[in-house]
């Protein structure tokens, strides 16, 4: 397997808590009622490695938004740390520019995320503006406008520099996005849904230039996905959340074909496939961040607690009461789930489907 | 006999910048019970088909053709006629189920609102049918006194969906009915819609820009590519081996997990879609094409019979070469 070549973690999040707190109206607010707690993101620990691409999965709702904007530095969280080349954030303002410079951000929908009264030159190097370069690697800003839009795949560079938005298509103006966010040069990218808003014919050539970036600059990249078919096609690590979780993780080969964790096995299932509809294993609707039950979250919708799998196997009463964090399962494969835990000390291979 | 049979349509947008042609010569069939898939990606003319067949297009817009809807040609209809037939004989499924409900309604004022507007019967026996129509989309009956508001995503698309049941259409058509719900949720509603499309035999027209949905939930496809339909046929036959190379394209964009072919082998097209008031000459795909010669960008491909059911509009195949996969 071509794993990247260091395995050193370009960025660390440790023991995060994101949560949103519910309003409500004057009279109860009065009364000293408080709105329910929404905890979005309810413990994560993550590591992103130089140079490699994490795919984070899950429905909406799970959390894995949030999570990558706290990343950003667009929510602040109220407990746990999140480090950068081992420098923790929020420190100094200084060392937090320097990150914001280093860590960019493509979100899902290019039309937005343009200024539709800007043209694509100004949409580029706003960012070399913002953070006072003026020239790098002795090219003016100028060039520098014209290096990134020709790597996004723009080319010639030059005959996008007047048009605006509008001119171009959703795929060129995510390339325009991917500019904004390479021209300062990152180590990493946040992409939030890069291409789930574009045409499907388009979408492939988005990801190819994002697995290009990877291999030609070495940018990691954490891509924030509800689709894990897209997660095959790009990612090297696939990392499943289910409300303000992470479950399971491990490498893209392992999660996706031999999954540990029954909530990756459902969201397998629900994969529209060639031959039949395959059957919704999970009733019920997204969770609730704000109720999150006692014990595995995952318990009352879990196909194993249903099945009786569970009990047989002696581990139900800790699925219903006890919490518990990822655990390694095989090398590099963490998972969530007591019974798949029980099944690995039992040391019983065939059981590990 | 078919309930849906569309012959030769052509749909026209009259813009200020000049006409705009959005279908440019379609025909398809559904017959009765048959569940028809119908993809394409944005602009395509995909969503310009299902407002020509309920004549929903904006007025100045020429549509040219025939739509037979249980025999009747729609089109011609006189606008009693037309109002008796809306939803009677044929439903929408619209996407975006949540901004289509009145949010100050009550969902069961508005199930029996579309049963008596059609006077198929009186408000009382009318909101008895809202809780059967409830109860058919697996919702308890009580949430009928319910707001859309106090409805998740996935539950309003199960009311919409009863809204098209109400009264008793025999073609359904569903634009996008899944595309804006959670990948669990659209799995739930998919077989909702397979369940029900069984039991009552209802003919379907499914449109989606998502093949590997399609190809679950129909059992023939067409796909669209600049208002023309390119490739039709057996639905895991086209999707399995494609004779047009937009097919193949579209088809790699949803891969099998599990497949070597795609792992870190993100595939697509260059290029975009072309605008309805740019469309190449030749083949309108030919610009796009990895396989394209000569003759593609002068020659208009017909649809040509390649293989058992299928048909496919791309030059290649009387030339006797499918395309490699």
């Amino acid at each position: 397997m071509t794993t990247p070549s260091e395995t050193d973690p370009v960025l660390e999040v440790e023991d995060l808590f994101v949560s949103f707190q519910g309003r409500v109206g004057l009279g109860a607010g009065l009364a000293g009622k408080k709105g329910t707690t929404a905890k979005a993101v309810d413990g994560v620990d993550l590591e992103l490695r130089r140079g490699e691409v994490l795919a984070l999965a899950g429905e909406s709702g799970c959390g894995k938004t949030t999570l990558a904007r706290t990343i950003m530095g667009l929510e602040r969280p109220q407990q746990g740390e999140i480090r950068f080349e081992g420098e923790p954030l929020g420190k100094s303002s200084k060392i937090l520019r320097e990150y914001r410079r280093r860590v960019q951000i493509v979100f899902q929908d290019p039309t937005a995320a343009l200024n539709p009264r800007q043209t694509i030159y100004e949409s580029v190097a706003e960012g070399l503006r913002i953070h006072g370069i003026t020239s790098q690697d002795g090219l003016p800003e100028e060039k520098l406008v014209a290096r990134a839009l020709a790597r996004s795949g723009l080319r010639p560079p030059e005959r996008f520099f007047l048009v605006y938005p509008h001119e171009l298509s959703g795929g060129q103006r995510q390339r325009v996005v991917i500019a904004g966010a390479l021209v300062l040069e990152p180590e990493i990218i946040v992409a939030d849904e890069p291409v789930s808003s574009l045409d499907a014919s388009v979408r492939g050539e988005i990801l190819k230039l994002l697995l290009g970036l990877r291999d030609d600059f070495g940018i990691a990249m954490l891509v924030v996905t509800h689709d894990l078919g897209l997660a095959w096609t790009i990612a090297d690590r696939v990392a499943v959340m289910y409300l303000g979780r992470i479950v399971e993780i491990g490498p893209t080969e392992e999660v996706l074909t031999k999954p540990l964790h029954p909530y990756t096995k459902a969201l397998l299932e629900v994969v529209p496939e060639a031959g039949g509809l395959s059957r919704p294993v999970l009733s019920g609707e997204p969770p609730d961040p704000t109720r999150i039950p006692e014990g595995c979250r995952f318990h009352p919708r879990c196909p194993e607690v249903v099945s009786g799998a569970a009990a047989s196997a002696g581990v139900e009463g800790r699925c219903r009461g006890e919490d518990l964090g990822l655990i390694e399962l095989t090398p590099e494969h963490l998972a969530a789930c007591h019974l798949a835990a029980a099944r690995r000390r039992d040391v019983v291979p065939s059981t590990m489907t | 006999m078919s309930v849906l049979s569309v012959r030769d349509l052509e749909v026209t947008y009259r813009t200020q910048a000049g006409p705009i042609p959005a279908v440019r010569g379609v025909s398809l069939d559904i017959a009765t019970g048959e569940v028809l898939g119908l993809a394409g990606e944005s602009g395509c003319g995909k969503s310009s088909i299902v407002n020509a067949i309920l004549r929903l297009v904006p007025p100045g817009t020429t549509v040219t053709g025939e739509v037979l809807l249980n025999g009747e040609n729609v089109l011609t209809m006189k606008p009693g006629r037309l109002r008796a037939v809306r939803w009677t004989q044929a439903s929408v499924v619209f996407q975006g189920a949540m901004h289509a409900l009145n949010p100050v309604q009550r969902i069961g004022d508005q199930l029996a609102e579309a049963i008596v507007i059609h006077g198929q019967s009186r408000q009382r026996e009318a909101l008895v049918r809202a809780g059967e129509l409830l109860d058919q989309v697996g919702l308890p009956p009580r949430r009928l006194r319910d707001y859309p508001h106090e409805l998740s995503g996935g539950q309003k698309q199960r009311v919409m969906i009863a809204m098209a049941l109400a009264c008793s259409p025999s073609l359904i058509i569903a634009d996008e009915p899944t595309t804006a719900l959670d990948v669990m949720v659209q799995a739930q509603v998919l077989s909702l819609l397979n369940e029900l499309q069984h039991e009552l035999g209802l003919a379907m027209l499914f449109i989606t820009h998502d093949l590997s949905v399609l190809v679950e939930i129909s059992g023939r496809l067409a796909i669209m590519y600049a208002g023309k339909i390119v490739e039709q046929g057996p639905s895991v036959s086209v999707f399995e081996k494609p004779a047009h190379p937009y097919t193949e394209a579209l088809a790699a964009a949803f891969p099998a997990i599990g497949d070597q072919r795609f792992r870190k082998a993100p595939s697509g097209l260059g290029g975009d879609p072309p605008q309805p008031d740019a469309v190449p000459t030749g083949c309108s795909f030919h610009p796009r094409c990895p396989y394209a010669f000569d003759a593609c960008a002068s020659t208009v491909p017909d649809l040509y019979a390649s293989g058992e059911g299928r048909r496919s509009a791309c030059l290649l195949v009387p030339k006797g070469e499918l395309i490699a996969r």
